[in-house]
């Protein structure tokens, strides 16, 4: 198989135009102007935006916490489940992520409308209505609502190759229900743990969808923004190029701080 | 001119990113013959096995096929067929299609391709499992598809490389016999690599001893045993006392401390050498008899003899006697000429030392550890 | 302990599928209304059948997902192949260009394909936004997955299989195809099934690389921000059912596989 690398590249020329290229016009229209010439005017103009980056950084952080604190204990229900009903139950959760998410999202815009499911239930046990859509809340439910099996897969993936024997192991050395989940089992979920922060937070930093539609006009994220400035009102795809480019920095940063905790191997794993 | 071998390979050399594997190795092998390539791993036996089978092309020299230079035929030319390390079976093919796979792929016809099936199945000792998968089969069985497999395709030369490897030990036995006895009926060249000693002189016509990409020696079974030539071949093969001697003239040897005769001749006045004596060679008589005496340090039982080591003024020697010594005792050797053998100084002689290091109750942890970590 | 965990997995399966079960209820609601049932319909079924936008949207939707999961499949498998055999350094700088539109935000990715696209159609006067830069972007975004699925089958092959079948006399370029091609299908199979789905499903990149051409995503994208109707729900529930069948023939596959490769261990501790 000694001539079977020439196998590879047509794949490699297709990912650079079409990958790389593109990658490099992104940084060429932060740096130029619309006639072409250097600017840093752009990455500047960024600045004014810190509010709309501070919101999406702060709505996706939380959006990943509530994943993790929701999807923990439900990755280690399944992984300490019966081999036949793991898979089930996996199956379960993958389920409606196969199911488009603007459905999905739109599926929860009609029931926290103001006249939707959940304010007519609130009246007929005689409750006030909620102010419950166009609210970060509903946002950060949304994002939740997303990516939750982005955040259990890979944990749930790491905890079912853990070793019953280990658990077993700790509690036979004296460590008890507490102990041995903040001695064993956490510290071997890291990776897992890892993988799924870093599945959370990129889709609900960057997305610009669910904000649209369940975060109202006043909850702009920086997908908005981006999205606003290729094809939106404000046609201006320089400063778009350029907060592009920041918040792929922004996140190139994140995984890095990620990465620090893990040692290295690469777990967790892709699923379908 | 000799007669003409059916593989020749004249200079070949073989590197790898660097690193060299073969270096100019020459080697004929003759039309019919049990050879066997026999080294430790890392020696080049499996490299100089796959650049006959047409996988690796040598950067320098010459393979020879009845004659005619192959170099740069490809594999699926060559009248040469594998027998791959864990047999490589087809396994989305059962065992009728493996062993079919060489005729089809030939264009040849299906009555004829059933009945060499059949024929083939039956010498493996394998009729009626046409049908069955090959991962379904035990380790022995998938052997002979891959022999059957190989063998269907009417090679001039079958290589094998490490076939037995991954078969337990009775199996192994077995199909050692098997395997030699097919090649008997056959009538065709083997070409066997391995690296187990026992195996490669039970088995082979020829055996080539390999180190470091280099043939150490080429000879019968019984000449690589009795007369090795180097300090590695005799350490390879079996056990063997190596001590430092220097020839004072032909047939007379100085080590130990005495003068010994010996059989070997053609050596400088006052050269230095190896002198091999094999332990079941040495004659245990009572102190004052022998021509060299010293103390038992170990006795340890090994079922069909004791393996006993002596200390002889600081060198230890392992004598392997059928008769049990009590530890602490004084007793003497015999040494006749024919149980010494003479080899040549190499870059081996410092390599190899005496018995001192050698313990069972070391290697008896060592392989309690293996299995306790074997199982955790 | 038990019980607890009980109610907590219907507490998160009731979250997953309660909006789902909404949606796809009230599209059987004879009744615009998302919020009170008035009774039994099909009528929204019926509506979305003639409604042309949404029928077009879907022709695109599934022509540009069967073009791409072929493509994908063929130039994947081959680059799996070939990353095989280069050495660690060019491998490595190779499986970071594959995992890049994998991190990378998708809107990035989306964005950055456009800018690319303009380039082309306003420089060079090629590649005007539409059906062939979708499927491009697409062909673009499935690639790395079937790479990533194809590989690791090639590295549980015998790696002297392919040998092995030209030991007994076949050419190389037969070999591939009777020995290695059968032992990583199941791969190539999952890569292409992923690339298809995934097809299907993208939003995001579609929506920057379409130009005017809509798929179906991006038309019930059009369709959330104009006025709504069940005929939403009623196009969510077909494809809701559509997915699922397709999951369960992938599960039955892998529960198959995982079946066949037990017996075979079985069969060989007998023998």
């Amino acid at each position: 198989m000694m001539k079977s690398r020439t196998a590879a590249l047509p794949y490699v020329v297709w990912m650079v135009i079409f990958i790389v290229v593109p990658m490099a016009l992104v940084v060429f229209f932060s740096f130029t102007d619309r006639s072409g010439h250097f600017t840093l005017e752009n990455i500047v103009n960024v600045g004014k935006y810190s509010t709309v980056f501070l919101r999406s950084i702060w709505l996706g952080a939380l959006a990943t916490v509530i994943c993790l604190l929701l999807g923990y204990p439900m990755a280690y229900i399944i992984s300490r489940a019966a081999g036949a009903r793991q898979s089930v139950m996996i199956m379960l959760i993958m389920l409606p992520m196969w199911m488009n998410f603007l459905l999905r999202t739109y599926a929860w815009m009609t029931l926290l409308e103001n006249n939707g499911l959940i304010n007519r239930l609130l009246g007929a046990i005689g409750l006030e209505p909620l102010q419950l859509i166009n609210t970060q809340g509903a946002v950060v439910l949304g994002m939740v609502y997303n990516f939750l099996p982005f955040m259990i897969l890979p944990l749930y993936s790491v905890m079912a190759k853990m070793d019953s024997r280990v658990i077993e192991a700790a509690q036979d050395l004296g460590a008890n229900g507490f102990k041995v989940f903040y001695r064993v089992i956490l510290p071997l979920s890291v990776p897992g743990i890892i993988t799924g922060i870093t599945m959370v937070f990129v889709p609900a930093v960057s997305t610009f969808i669910i904000s649209k539609m369940l975060g109202g006009g006043a909850n702009l994220l920086i997908g908005d923004l981006i999205d606003m400035q290729f094809l939106g009102n404000s046609y201006n795809p320089n400063l778009g190029s350029a907060i592009s480019l920041v918040l792929m920095v922004l996140i190139l940063i994140c995984m890095g701080i990620m990465n620090q905790f893990d040692d290295g191997e690469n777990t967790g794993g892709m699923m379908i | 001119m000799e007669k003409q071998s059916i593989i020749s390979l004249q200079n070949i050399a073989v590197s790898f990113d660097g690193d060299v594997v073969l270096r100019d190795l020459n080697l004929s092998i003759q039309d019919g013959e049990f050879v066997t390539l026999l080294g430790p791993s890392g020696c080049g036996k499996t490299t100089t096995l796959r650049v006959i089978g047409g996988f690796v092309t040598p950067d320098s020299g010459d393979v020879f096929f009845n004659g005619k230079r192959i170099n740069d035929l490809p594999p699926y030319k060559r009248n040469v067929n594998t027998i791959f390390q864990k047999y490589a079976l087809f396994p989305h093919l059962n065992v009728y299609e493996n062993v079919a796979f060489g005729m089809r792929v030939h264009k040849k016809k299906e009555a004829e391709i059933r009945e060499r099936v059949q024929e083939m199945l039956k010498m493996v000792n394998l009729s009626g499992f046409d049908k069955r998968k090959v991962d379904s089969l035990s380790g022995g069985q998938q052997q002979r598809v891959a022999i059957a497999r190989a063998l269907a395709n009417h090679p001039k030369v079958l290589l094998l490389d490490e076939p037995l490897g991954a078969l337990d030990l009775k199996l192994r036995k077995d199909m050692q016999a098997e395997l030699k006895n097919i090649q008997q009926q056959t009538g065709i060249t083997f070409i066997f690599v391995t690296h187990d000693q026992e195996e490669a002189l039970s088995m082979s016509d020829t055996v080539v001893v390999m180190d470091k990409g280099q043939i150490q020696q080429i000879g019968t079974p019984q000449d690589i045993y009795n007369e090795p030539k180097n300090a590695f071949v005799a350490d390879f093969i079996g056990e063997s006392n190596i001590v430092d001697g220097v020839m004072h003239a032909n047939y007379l040897v100085e080590f130990a401390g005495r003068k010994f005769d010996c059989l070997d001749y053609g050596f400088e006045k006052m050269e230095p050498v190896d002198v091999v004596i094999r332990p079941e060679d040495i004659k245990v008589v009572p102190p004052m008899q022998g021509h060299i005496s010293g103390e038992v340090t170990s006795v340890t039982f090994k079922g069909v003899h004791y393996e006993i080591i002596v200390d002889v003024e600081g060198f230890k020697w392992m004598i392997q006697s059928t008769e049990s010594q009590r530890p602490g005792d004084v007793i003497g050797m015999i040494l006749d000429p024919d149980d010494i053998h003479i080899m040549k100084k190499s870059e081996y002689s410092s390599e190899v030392g005496d018995y001192s290091a050698f313990s069972d109750e070391i290697y008896e942890e060592v392989h309690q550890e293996e299995q306790a970590g074997g199982e955790a | 302990m038990k019980a607890i965990s009980k109610v907590y997995t219907w507490i998160i399966f009731i979250f997953l599928y309660a909006p789902i079960v909404v949606l796809m209820v009230f599209s059987f609601n004879d009744s615009k209304s998302r919020v009170v049932w008035n009774g039994f319909t099909l009528s929204w079924y019926e509506r979305l059948f003639q409604n042309e936008e949404i029928l077009n949207a879907l022709t695109n939707t599934l022509i540009i997902a069967v073009i791409t999961a072929v493509c994908a499949t063929i130039l994947g498998t081959a680059a799996a192949i070939g990353i095989r055999g280069m050495n660690k350094w060019v491998k490595r700088v190779v499986m970071n260009l594959t995992n890049l539109p994998m991190v990378n935000p998708e809107i990035v990715t989306g964005v950055s394909m456009l800018l690319l696209f303009v380039f082309l159609h306003d420089r060079l006067g090629i590649l005007k936004p539409g059906m062939a830069t979708l499927i491009i972007a697409h062909i673009t975004f499935c690639l790395p997955y079937v790479v990533l699925n194809v590989m690791p089958k090639l590295r549980q092959m015998d790696p002297h299989l392919y040998e092995a079948a030209q030991d007994l006399g076949c050419h190389p370029v037969p070999a591939f195809f009777k020995v290695v091609l059968p032992e990583i299908m199941p791969g190539i199979v999952t890569g292409m099934i992923m690339a298809f789905t995934l097809s299907i499903d993208d939003f995001v990149i579609s929506y920057f690389t379409g130009g005017t051409t809509q798929t179906l995503p991006v038309a019930i994208y059009s369709m959330t921000r104009k006025i709504v109707s069940p005929e939403i729900n009623a196009l969510s529930t077909i494809l809701f059912g559509a997915v699922m069948i397709l999951l369960i023939i992938i599960n039955l596959r892998q529960i198959r596989d995982q079946k066949r490769q037990k017996a075979n261990r079985k069969g060989v501790a007998k023998a």
